[in-house]
């Protein structure tokens, strides 16, 4: 395994989290989701990934209304949500805290509590984003994950609690306790979160990235130095 | 109506108008008109959220209000206009979520006064929103008719009708909306409801109020089959917007000088 992006390692994560899922939708700039989707996909040519806001190709043919009534439907079961703010209790704010506007709910409202395996993601790892209590509450609803540059939870329900399952490469139980707000449990199989491997780094590189320029043209020359041809 | 400008100027100071995101089709060519108009007042609809158009209209003082599940950029980040302005409580802000629009907007294309919609109780959202109600679990959003629904398409026709193919949205919003205006790439010649393969994209001119041919008047962003979006565009305006006077800058260089095309491909 040679070196590797943080975010290939973070694609990867999401890729095996995926395992057994059937249908995947991936809302506004998220360009990481989305790699781990279509990692997912050749793995598993029958997972399905639907991409919002694909520019040329895109899943809907009923607008951007079908993506909603598809999850009211109860056909999406894995969707990916970030947050300005998330807390311990699974709750995101995408709206404002500490003085400062953000984008908007978006879908976050209606998809959080309609699909079952909503995966919470963002890079950002600290006491500033991982709060006690988000200011706002943009959505609440029952996630499967919260995945952040720094580790991996799971979520307990019946606790109604995160945990804290592995730690990525430079992290330990220690860091990750420094760097979050909120409470959360520890597996008793804690670990260091598994480096993405030969075959994932070659199908990102390749297939991935080919799939991902289209739709993050900065993204992915970013990382990969792909460039798109036309459009 | 013959242009852009002709469109800007049947766009009334104050009035409600429904914008697409980003990704759908946006008349770009009308919004700088609107700003070149001075225009004011206006309440903007995001359907479901907005972007660059929105910016634009915030930043140049067109806007006094808007409603919408988001603001945002895309990969080039935040929409700064839209944040500066929200922040120092320049404009309101009626924050949303994208199926309550959906919902609200459907429910006036049927011509009934509010509709049901799942999920969304739990989120703060409910509390600043007078004009949603709980009902048995489910979420009562109000019908919602724009004054305007505004936005491009890659053909029109001599019959009046516009094809907006997959966009479908658009066809909803214009339904719903009191008047529709439509800038478009191209004139088809006769009428686009007589071909089986076009029919489905069409939004027939029942709807349409007024059209006037703008070639790449959705740029800088993109017309899915035509032209792409200008990312380079898109991260030059993201940078310029973080200050009033860039923002400004990129007002006297990209809107307010006429130029005869925006193509520099």
């Amino acid at each position: 395994m040679g070196p590797y992006a943080k975010e290939e390692l973070l694609a990867c994560v999401i890729a095996r989290l995926l395992d057994g899922a059937r249908h995947a939708a991936i809302g506004a700039s998220s360009p990481i989701p989305a790699s781990g989707c279509y990692l997912r996909k050749i793995l598993d040519p029958d997972f399905r990934v639907s991409l919002q806001q694909r520019r040329t190709a895109n899943p809907f043919t009923e607008g951007s209304r079908e993506l909603f009534d598809l999850a009211g439907q109860g056909r999406i079961d894995t969707f990916f949500l970030g947050g300005a703010q998330i807390d311990g209790s699974g709750a995101i704010n995408l709206v404002r805290a500490e003085g400062r506007r953000f984008p908007g709910s978006f879908g976050s409202a209606f998809m959080y509590p309609m699909v079952p395996g909503t995966i919470l993601f963002r890079e950002e790892h600290s006491r500033r984003t991982l709060v006690p209590r988000v200011e706002f509450v943009s959505a609440r609803g029952t996630p499967r994950a919260l995945l952040t540059g720094k580790a991996l939870f799971s979520w307990q329900k019946d606790r109604k609690k995160f945990r804290l399952e592995s730690f990525h490469p430079g992290e330990d139980e220690k860091s990750i306790a420094a760097a979050t707000g909120f409470e959360y449990d520890v597996s008793p199989d804690v670990k260091e979160t598994p480096l993405p491997t030969d075959e994932e780094l070659s199908l990102l590189r390749g297939a991935v990235a080919k799939q991902v320029v289209a739709d993050y043209p900065d993204f992915a020359r970013r990382i990969w130095g792909t460039t798109s041809g036309i459009n | 109506m013959k242009t852009p400008a002709d469109i800007a100027a049947a766009i009334a100071d104050g009035a409600l108008l429904a914008l697409p995101p980003d990704y759908s089709l946006v008349s770009m060519e009308t919004v700088r008109a609107l700003i070149r108009r001075k225009a004011k007042s206006l309440k903007l609809l995001g359907v479901p959220i907005l972007g660059l158009s929105a910016d634009l209209l915030i930043g140049a003082g067109c806007v006094a209000e808007v409603e919408t599940s988001a603001v945002s950029l895309g990969e080039a980040g935040l929409a700064p206009r839209f944040t500066e302005a929200a922040e120092k409580g320049e404009i309101v802000v009626r924050d949303a979520t994208c199926p309550a629009i959906h919902t609200a907007l459907q429910a006036a294309e049927k011509g009934v006064p509010y509709m049901p919609l799942r999920g969304v109780i739990g989120s703060d959202l409910v509390a600043g929103r007078a004009d949603w109600k709980i009902v048995d679990d489910l979420l009562i959003v109000p019908a919602l008719r724009p004054d305007v629904a505004l936005f491009h398409a890659r053909w029109a026709d001599e019959a009046g009708n516009v094809w907006v193919g997959r966009r479908r949205e658009l066809a909803t919003v214009a339904h719903a909306a009191k008047q529709a205006f439509v800038t478009f790439e191209e004139l088809r010649k006769g009428d686009m409801l007589e071909d089986e393969l076009l029919a489905p994209g069409v939004i027939s001119s029942t709807y349409i109020t007024g059209t006037a041919q703008a070639a790449r008047g959705a740029w800088p962003l993109g017309v899915a089959g035509v032209y792409g979006v200008d990312d380079a565009h898109l991260s030059l305006y993201a940078k310029a917007a973080k200050t009033r006077e860039g923002f400004q800058r990129y007002l006297d260089e990209w809107v307010r000088t006429p130029r005869k095309s925006f193509s520099p491909a």
